[in-house]
This record gives structure tokens, sequence and C-alpha cells, in this order.
């Protein structure tokens, strides 16, 4: 690991007029900085800063997360395990309890990818980690790259769970910065690798996540995570669905539908939404705002079976939405 | 303004540097207090020492095992603040509230915790590389209240590898052990 120098910040102020490397949870960036990935030279841990961004509020707004909530006290909280299951079960089925325990959800949204041409500094070519350079995972060990928001530059994977819910649920972000705060769409904090694949957020320098937002949706009580992995538990999806669906009788009135694990980004299925809108939910119906979802899909040799993963496991997500009691 | 206020006022509080240097030096050590399985260690250490290798090659608690040192295997899971967490990922620096390692989840008359004993009477290891991991993760398991079946101990223990593979022998344990603490 390089040498740094260590700083805590008292308050959010504070924070981010010290700038450099934020530390909540250290789950990522500790393992990047023993990797050689990350090389940060200062830096800043904001865990006192609980008190400030640490909450959890509920109520006829909508419900309202802290950036430095960790992940098990949310996948715990009875309010979110109730109203907002797809958010809790995102949580819930990603990484270790020890991590769940220590991983903050400002941090889990910011995670990096797992691709290991990104996570080895001993392949050169990586355009994420070394800008220009290439990319390795083109014609190299790609079974668990992204199919989805793919660029010539860059087909790593965003590996998070918990934003897939966020996306899909219209939550928004609360940002602190030495300019003032200001607030995004969730939608928004991510952007495709494109051209540029090591930008990976529309975060300007110094900037802190402080909190989650999202609106109130009493139809989110008929939501659910599901995540498909090599195995049972502790893995990164090989292919994930968040769903939220708003059900007159049979018919969708609303469906509100994400994808992990196939996608460079957080990714929303409007597509896959707009096929379903205003028409009954059964498995043809499924089947074709699955394969909605996945039209623009781009295979790379070993990651040819996801679209099909992928289609099975949003339909098999929308059909388990629709049968849940609520 | 003076002296004292601005400081007192002051919105960073970098640790003590153990000597003087410059400001930005990468350098300088930390002059840190843990408390450790209930004792009070004050240790000068360079920023980068994990809480695992704090302990083990700072005050020589090797009974916290150096698996993998990613994260991913559990063998450094200590608690703290009574909650389990992963050594390894854990900046010594960062810590705050005390620590307790596998040396200290015996009483002080040195009778063994009762997941311990469980993992004795079960026959929960091989090697035992894994076992103070594993131990410590049981405990927090018990106590989060996730030992209620066989699949919940498999689920919430997923953090925690043992490549001898002696999982069956480890959810027996930590199935005698839970009445035991829950009763405590």
């Amino acid at each position: 690991m390089r040498p740094f120098t260590y700083q805590r910040a008292h308050d959010g102020a504070g924070a981010v007029k010290a700038g450099g490397q934020y530390l909540a949870g250290g789950t990522t960036l500790l393992d990047l900085m023993k990797l050689d990935v990350m090389q940060p030279v200062r830096i800043v841990d904001i865990n006192d800063l609980s008190q400030e961004f640490g909450a959890i509020e509920y109520g006829v707004q909508g419900l309202r997360l802290g950036a430095l909530v960790h992940m098990a006290d949310a996948a715990r909280h009875p309010d979110i395990v109730k109203n907002y299951p797809v958010v809790a079960q995102s949580l819930q089925l990603a990484a270790s309890a020890q991590l769940r325990n220590m991983a903050t959800l400002g941090g889990n949204v910011l995670q990096r990818t797992r691709c290991t041409y990104f996570r080895d500094p001993s392949w050169s070519r990586c355009n994420k980690r070394a800008p220009g350079s290439g990319c390795a995972a083109l014609e190299g060990v790609n079974r668990k790259h992204a199919v989805l928001g793919t660029s010539p530059h860059c087909i790593a994977t965003y590996a998070g769970d918990f934003a897939q819910a966020l996306i899909a649920l219209d939550a928004q972000v609360e940002i602190a910065g030495s300019d003032g705060a200001r607030r995004i769409a969730f939608a928004d904090l991510h952007v495709a690798p494109g051209d540029n694949p090591s930008i990976e957020t529309s975060l300007r320098p110094g900037e802190l996540i402080t909190a989650f937002s999202l609106p109130a949706i009493p139809f989110a009580r008929r939501s659910l995570y599901l995540k498909i992995r090599d195995r049972q538990s502790y893995d990164f999806a090989l292919a994930s669905a968040a769903v939220a669906l708003d059900l007159d009788g049979a018919t969708v009135r609303e469906a509100r539908i994400a994808l992990g694990g196939v996608a460079t980004k957080p990714w929303r299925a409007r597509e896959a939404e707009d096929h379903l809108r205003g028409n009954p939910l059964n498995r043809d119906t499924a089947a074709a705002a699955a394969r909605a979802a996945f039209a623009a899909a781009i295979t790379h040799g070993q990651n040819d079976f996801k679209p099909e993963l992928g289609r099975r496991t949003l339909v098999r997500a929308l059909l388990a939405a629709k049968a849940l009691e609520v | 303004m003076t002296r004292r206020t601005l400081l007192g006022s002051s919105v960073l509080a970098p640790l003590a540097p153990a000597a003087a240097a410059p400001h930005d030096s990468h350098d300088i050590p930390l002059n840190i207090t843990l408390e450790v399985n209930r004792k009070s260690r004050a240790l000068t250490l360079d920023p980068r020492t994990t809480l695992l290798d704090a302990l083990r090659e700072h005050l020589n608690l090797t009974g916290t095992k150096k698996g993998c040192d990613h994260g991913q295997c559990g063998a450094c899971t200590v608690l703290i603040n009574g909650t389990r967490m992963l050594s390894c990922l854990t900046l010594a620096a960062s810590v705050r509230g005390p620590v307790t390692t596998i040396e200290g989840l015996a009483g002080e008359d040195g009778r063994l915790h009762p997941m311990q004993q469980a993992f004795i009477d079960q026959d929960a290891f091989q090697c035992g590389y894994c076992t103070p991991g594993q131990i410590m993760s049981a405990v927090g398991c018990v106590q989060e209240g996730h030992a209620g079946s066989d699949a919940d101990i498999r689920e919430y223990m997923s953090g925690n590898l043992c490549r001898c593979a002696a999982y069956p022998h480890i959810v027996a344990a930590i199935r005698q052990t839970a009445p035991m603490m829950e009763k405590a």
C-alpha cells in the first residue's frame, strides 16, 4: 500500500473543505489500495459524520437514507422491509454479514467494478485504470462482463445491487460540495463508459454523497430483488432484477424495472416497462418485456449466455412480484 | 480569535503525529490508542497499518488470522463495538470503540466462551486456521439473531470460508450455542 496522510473530519463542511479520498466502511477502498489500483495521497475519514448523515427516516414523503447508514442496518429496518422490500433485499443479498456491517450506503453505490483486468495492475490494458491503454477484457476472460451499456473501450460490469433498487424507484441523491449542496436523480449519478471509462460518475472533485431519498411509492410494497449467482450466497450477480409493480387486477398500471450484473452502470429497463404498462402480466407479456430489455445487448464470447440468463431472471422476477401477497 | 478557539473550531483533527514533521508528510507515524480485549493499548503506527496487522504484529495477538487480506475469506473477523467486522479492511487509525478478538472471548477465569466449547464439542474444525474467524463471526451471527435455522446460519456465515469444509459441524456448533447465548 502506498503512503497517505490520514485525517478525521468532524462535520460535513469540514470534510468537503479538506477534500481527498473519503473513507467510510473502507471495504472497497482498502482492498483496491492493497492491489495498488487506488493510490490516494490523502484520506479523510468521515465516520464521525454519522450524526449528520447516518439516519433512516420514513414518513409520508417517502424514505430518506443517510449515506453513512450501514448496509446491514438498512437491510433489517422494519419500515424498509415492509414498504420497500426491493431495497432491503438488494442490500441483504449483497456481500457477507461482516461486509454489510462495515460498508455504508454511500460507499456501496460507488463500489468499483470487479473486472479482473481493472483489479490487477499487472495487466497493462485497462481504459478504466489507465485511460487510453485499451481493454484486455474484450478478447479476454469476459464471462462476467456487461452486455448492456458497453462501449468499444470498456465492458466492465457495474457490480452493485442496491443501486438497481434506487434507480428503479426514481431515487434522488443528495450531495455536499465546497460550492454547496445539490440534489440529482440517482439515474444521473453513474455514467456509461463511452469514450472515457475512467469517469464513472457525475460527482465533481471533492463532492460527498450525503443521502438518498426515495419518493413515497405505495405500490413499492409489491417489489423484490432477484439475484442469480454462481454461488448461493456471498457473490456478485451474474444477472439480477429489481422489480416493482402497480397492478390493477392482472393489468399493469406501472412497472419499475432495473437490471444488475449485465450492464456497465445501474440499468433502468424502460423499454421493458413500456411493454408492460397497460397490459396484462403473464408469462408471454413478461417474456416480451424481457426481450425488449435485452434488444440492444452486445456479447463478447464468454458472456454470450448473459442475455438469455437476464431475460429469464426478469421473467421470473416479474411473475414472482405479481404473485406477492401485499 | 485565540489560539485555543482556533484549534477548538478546527474542522479537521489529524491524530497526533508522533514526531515533529512537515504537515503533509506521508511518513508521520500516528499515535493511537486501541481498546483490545478490555485493555487500553497505546501504539505508534504507520497510517497504513490495518487493524489486523496492529493486532498480530504490534500487539502479538496472533489468534486473529490473515487469510486473503482482501475481505473475502473472513479469517480476520473480530468484534468492533460488539459487531463482527473484517480487521484486514479496517485501518487501525480508524477504529472507534472496543475490539474483541478470539483471545478476549473467554472469561477472565479462563473458562471458554460457549461458542469456543461448542466448536470443540462438535469437532467443528480440521486445520483450525479459519476457526478464530469462524468463532468470532458465529458469536456475531447469534447476537444478530440469525441462528434460528441451518439455512439461516449458512446464509449469515457465508463470509467465512473453511477450505477443510467443516461447514456441517460449524453449523452444529452454532446450533448448540445459540440457545445458551440467547438465555445469557
